[in-house]
C-alpha cells in the first residue's frame, strides 16, 4: 500500500505547534473534515474514538513518530492525513521522544487488513533517517506531499 | 551466552498491530537479552514498535523469535506466551511481575 493511496493530501499540517495530543487530534480531524473526508456529525464522535484509543496505550511508535488511529462506522476506507510539528508534542511514546511526524489513520471496522499495511508502509518508510529527518523539517503541505510521492517510488529505501 | 529460537503464528484476527506490537515491545524490554524477530528475510529489533510495524504481520503469519542473552529462555517463552495468548497482555505481564 502507497501513501498516495491512503492519505489525504489536502489535510496536511505542517504548522501544528506544540499543544497537547487532544488538540491535536482535533486539528487533524478537522482538516480531514474541511475536505469532505469524514461527516460533520461524526467529527465528536471520531475524535472521541482516537482519544479513548490513546488511553489504552500511547500509539507514539518511537522515533517521533506517532499514529492516533480508530476504526469508525461512518468511514468507508481508510482515511488519513499528515502532520508535522517542529516542536513536538508530547505523546507519552514509549521511547520518551516528544512527536513530530503524525500519521492518523480512520478505518472501517471491518477492513483490518488495510489498516494493517498502512501502519506496514508507515513503519517501514519512516526507519529511513533521510526520509524521517526531511519529513520533520517539511515547511509545507506541499512539501509533505512530494515526500510522500518520492517514498511511493522507492527513492528512499532500498 | 545462549541463543533461542522458536517459530510462532500470530493466531489473533487484526494481526500484529499498533496495540500488540507496544505490548510485545513493552515485554521484551524487560530482558536483558538482546531479542529479533524475523519474518522472512527480515529481521527487526523486538523491542522496537516502530520495527515491530515493519513486519505487516496479519493473521496466519509465521514469525521467528530469536534471543541471544543471560535470559534469553525466559524472553523467547515469555514472548511466545504473549502471541499464542492473542496479546492478552495483562495476563500475560501479570505473570512475568509476579513471577
Amino acid at each position: 500500500m502507497k501513501f498516495v493511496d491512503f492519505v489525504s493530501s489536502e489535510a496536511i499540517r505542517t504548522n501544528i505547534g506544540s499543544d497537547d495530543k487532544e488538540s491535536v487530534v482535533r486539528a487533524m480531524v478537522s482538516a480531514l473534515q474541511d475536505v469532505g473526508k469524514i461527516a460533520e456529525d461524526q467529527f465528536d464522535s471520531i475524535v472521541e474514538a482516537i482519544l479513548k484509543r490513546e488511553e489504552l496505550g500511547s500509539t507514539g511508535i518511537g522515533r517521533g513518530v506517532a499514529v492516533p488511529h480508530t476504526k469508525h462506522p461512518s468511514v468507508n476506507e481508510l482515511i488519513s492525513t499528515v502532520a508535522v510539528s517542529k516542536e513536538g508534542v508530547d505523546f507519552d511514546s514509549l521511547d520518551g521522544e516528544k512527536v513530530h511526524l503524525l500519521f492518523l489513520l480512520i478505518s472501517p471496522p471491518d477492513r483490518p487488513g488495510d489498516h494493517l499495511r498502512a501502519l506496514e508502509n508507515i513503519s517501514r518508510q519512516l526507519r529511513d533517517d533521510t526520509f524521517c529527518s526531511f519529513l520533520k523539517q517539511c515547511k509545507e503541505p506541499s512539501d509533505v506531499w512530494q515526500l510522500l510521492e518520492e517514498a511511493d517510488n522507492n527513492q528512499f529505501v532500498s | 551466552m545462549s541463543v533461542v529460537r522458536k517459530a510462532v503464528v500470530v493466531s489473533n484476527p487484526q494481526g500484529l498491530h499498533a496495540r500488540p506490537a507496544e505490548l510485545f515491545s513493552r515485554l521484551a524490554l524487560q530482558y536483558e537479552s538482546d531479542i529479533e524477530v524475523i519474518r522472512d528475510d527480515l529481521r527487526i529489533d523486538a523491542k522496537s514498535i516502530l520495527n515491530l510495524l515493519t513486519l505487516g504481520a496479519a493473521q496466519g503469519t509465521v514469525l521467528v523469535l530469536e534471543a541471544r542473552g543471560t535470559d534469553a529462555d525466559k524472553a523467547v517463552e515469555a514472548l511466545e506466551r504473549l502471541v499464542v495468548s492473542n496479546f492478552k497482555a495483562d495476563e500475560t505481564l501479570s505473570q512475568e511481575s509476579s513471577g
